[in-house]
């Protein structure tokens, strides 16, 4: 197999001159327990050590976007779900959060705050795949267990919230498929207690681990300059010390109301962003604490003035405003009022800033659905995170790079 | 296990501890109850499927905990998730590679049928491109539904299969099993319709005028 | 880099004199400036001096069918300050046939597989990119996907395989 000239201008004049023979090649992927999902990589190897590495994906491309073209805003929920698949309730509040800065929409405050629970929740999640994904990959099973046991227990809380455990399309314009019950509330508070427990455990099993900090202190170094430039942003942009978090800098949601700090480190190496996770986590915590015991009463969808979210049934069947915004949603030309224009919206998802690009053409579809993910630009970033490392390396650092495939390759 | 018969067989007597019964049946038992899968994992899917190992779930009560990465160690694929245009030439790559006896489970409905992603890129089922012997619907199925499926394949494994793996044998499946000729004499049925036993007949027909 | 950070009013005059007529406009508190295409190189290197120091995304939009559409494809590149947290919104529109664009990957590493991606669904071509091969599709593909004319289903690539049976494998 024949490698292609490799990223980021490293065939430098060196390069060509000297030769290359003894060096092998080496194709990872893109079906490998460690990639956990598809992506390739061709690694040019001098023994154990990586010389360079050419990444690969599109394993996974789907056509979101295209897909994004024919459904409607709120049909297009259910693809968001599988984009990010490890914590498909932070892509449901990325889109429908871009869907209302096109429109307009104002929500209520009991939805920012019950997105802003459920897209913490589903940030502990992430984080707990992610970096249980990097333990199990550096040969630390109980890790993931432990991390993979609470996340039933997240997707618990999301079944008894909308119904479905994993892919919850839980968003609607304006508001939400369903409102908190107290049960809801009542195993939110249970998770809230129990979680710092695991956390600890988990810290105890891992953080001071001498295997663990072998294999991932020093490995995989980013520097400040490279992640700004190549465009890195969450946990990988903050554990090189980029203090960059669009729940601080441009707070939406109910973030602005929220007390909670931004996680950093300044190593930017594999062992950085596995902590910048676990603290995030503890963060996170707060923030659902906070969120959850200020949660204002009164309805979570925008009223049916506003003429996006279905009216309830009592609504319909007593008012006439109800009956016919109601009619009005249902019927396939009226629908929403979709300005001619284009807007970007980003949140801080798990994995970093997760926009989208929305053009509207008036009609209830958007013209074009551009998801602007993390991971592909983390991805570009991992030749220079591998070169010099060895072989062993290159699942501590794709782990903790947490590359989700189909945000990737969408 | 019951599939394997103890105890006296046609007033023969058996010593202790020896059992009798069908070669086949002994085969199917010790296949069935050691599947290795090969989690062939591209998307959401992958996720519940790493829940049905993880904990909670716990696969390995089931007895097909062992996944095993490499296609030469294992004999039944499970691929959860879409299979897309780049995609699919490793997949039956990796099913080549595979050893006999091996099955697959197409684990939800993007690997089924191509399921929402009815676009350029998604291969509308695996099944167009490669054989399968499990479908698991849902979108993502959840963990309950795989491990029923891996029951049933096993149930499956017990009552189709052969030690000489003649289930696999596509063409010979289409012929009419032996102990039925034995058992309803030559056939008698309408072959007007059917191809397969027109062919038959005229084999037969061959056969006694080669005979005489 | 400035020693301050310049307003964006600022910034959009300093565009307008460096790279001639550029239309602003604003949306929903985001500030949209379209450049002319053969000064796009111009315009984003010196918004990076200016402090865009983290490109976003590099991203395209078909305008085949769009209404009152002036031009085919809008290249869309969006900055932001790291130090300010300013973001601005740069069009370039581009036209077929040919559609070309300057690459930015000089300016910044993140532009190499955003281009990337943009030249394997739309086919805009990045002149003075270091790697302009497709991205997410297969390299022997020969249409781009993302463009309007070509169809949701695709046109029959996705069944284009050898079929293995049992009797095969």
């Amino acid at each position: 197999m024949s490698i292609a000239t490799p990223e980021f201008g490293t065939a430098g004049p060196e390069a060509g001159a000297r030769s290359e023979d003894y060096l092998w090649t080496l194709n990872f992927g893109p079906q490998h327990p460690a990639t956990h999902t598809t992506l390739r990589l061709v690694l040019k190897l001098d023994g154990e050590r990586v010389v360079d590495a050419m990444p690969e994906m599109g394993y996974l491309h789907s056509g979101f976007e295209k897909i994004g073209e024919h459904l409607s805003f709120n049909q297009y929920v259910t693809v968001t779900d599988r984009m990010n698949y490890i914590s498909p309730m932070a892509n449901n509040v990325a889109w429908h959060g871009a869907v209302e800065t096109l429109l307009g929409i104002e929500l209520t405050p009991r939805c920012t705050y019950i997105r802003t629970i459920i897209a913490e929740l589903a940030r502990i999640s992430d984080h707990l795949l992610s970096n249980g994904a990097v333990g199990l990959d550096t040969g630390a099973f109980t890790f993931f267990l432990y991390g993979f046991y609470q996340r039933e227990v997240i997707y618990d809380i999301f079944e008894t919230l909308c119904g479905a455990r994993f892919t919850n399309s839980y968003t609607r314009v304006g508001g939400a498929s369903h409102d908190f019950t107290p049960l809801v509330i009542e195993k939110i508070r249970i998770f809230l207690k129990n979680f710092p427990k695991t956390l600890n455990d988990m810290e105890r099993l891992l953080t001071r681990n001498r295997i663990f900090v072998d294999r991932t202190k020093g490995v995989g170094v980013l520097t400040k300059e490279e992640a700004i430039n190549g465009g890195a942003t969450g946990p990988v942009a903050r554990a090189s010390g980029v203090t960059r978090d669009l729940r601080k800098d441009d707070p939406y949601l109910a973030y602005g109301d929220l007390d909670f700090q931004v996680c950093c480190a300044s190593a930017g190496d594999c062992y950085s962003r596995y902590l910048v996770r676990m603290q995030e986590m503890r963060e996170s915590l707060r923030i659902v604490a906070q969120a959850l015991e200020n949660l204002p009463a009164g309805p979570v969808d925008v009223g049916i003035g506003q003429r996006v979210a279905r009216p309830t049934k009592q609504q319909v069947y007593s008012t006439i405003e109800g009956t016919i915004s109601h009619f009005e949603l249902s019927m396939s030309n009226r629908g929403f009022e979709v300005p001619h224009e284009e807007s970007y919206a980003a949140t801080e998802a798990p994995n970093g800033e997760l926009g989208f690009y929305i053009v509207g053409d008036g009609s209830e579809n958007a013209y074009r659905a551009r998801c602007r993910p993390p991971s592909v630009l983390h991805f570009a970033l991992f030749p220079q995170l591998i070169r010099g490392h060895t072989l062993s390396d290159v699942v501590a650092v794709l782990g903790s790079l947490n590359i989700i495939a189909a945000e990737l390759d969408r | 296990m019951a599939v394997v018969h103890s105890g006296s067989s046609g007033g023969l007597e058996l010593p202790e501890n020896v059992m009798v019964g069908q070669l086949d049946a002994l085969a199917n038992w010790c296949r069935k109850n050691s599947l290795w899968p090969m989690p062939f994992a591209t998307a959401c899917c992958g996720i519940e499927l790493m829940a049905t190992g993880a904990a909670k779930h716990d696969l390995a009560r089931f007895g097909a905990e062992v996944f095993r990465f490499s296609p030469r160690q294992c004999d039944l694929m499970i691929v959860a998730g879409r299979v897309v245009m780049k995609m699919l030439p490793v997949l039956q790559r990796i099913w080549q590679q595979m050893h006999e006896p091996k099955w697959c489970i197409s684990m939800g409905a993007c690997a089924s049928t191509g399921g929402v992603f009815d676009t350029y890129a998604v291969v509308q089922g695996i099944d167009r491109f490669i054989p399968v012997d499990m479908y698991v619907p849902g979108c993502p199925p959840r963990p309950e539904q795989l491990i029923q499926a891996i029951i049933d394949l096993q149930d499956k494994i017990q009552r189709e299969g052969t030690i000489t793996g003649r289930e696999f044998d596509t063409a010979g499946r289409q012929l009419r099993k032996r102990a039925l000729v034995e058992m309803a004499g030559p056939l008698t049925s309408d072959a007007s319709r059917n191809p397969m036993l027109q062919r038959e007949l005229a084999a037969a027909a061959d056969a006694v005028a080669a005979k005489t | 880099m400035p020693s301050m950070p310049l307003a964006v009013d600022d910034i959009l005059a300093g565009l307008a004199a460096r790279c001639g007529a550029v239309e602003t406009s604003v949306f929903r508190g985001q500030t949209r400036v379209v450049v002319p295409e053969p000064r796009s190189f111009e315009a984003l290197a010196w918004l990076k001096e200016q402090g865009f120091d983290l490109l976003i995304d590099v991203t395209c939009v078909d305008y085949l069918e769009y209404p009152g559409a002036k031009h085919r494809y809008g290249l869309v590149y969006l900055l932001v300050s790291t130090a300010t947290n300013c973001r601005l919104t740069v069009r370039v529109f581009v036209d077929d046939p040919d559609p070309t664009v300057k690459s930015v990957v000089p300016l910044w590493a993140a532009a190499n597989w955003l281009e990337r991606e943009v030249w394997d669904l739309f086919g805009i071509r990045f002149s003075g990119h270091p790697d302009l091969r497709r991205l997410v599709m297969p390299q022997e593909f020969t249409a781009h996907p993302l463009r309007k004319d070509y169809p949701l289903q695709g046109r029959g690539e996705r069944h284009n395989f050898p079929i293995i049976t049992r009797d095969h494998s």
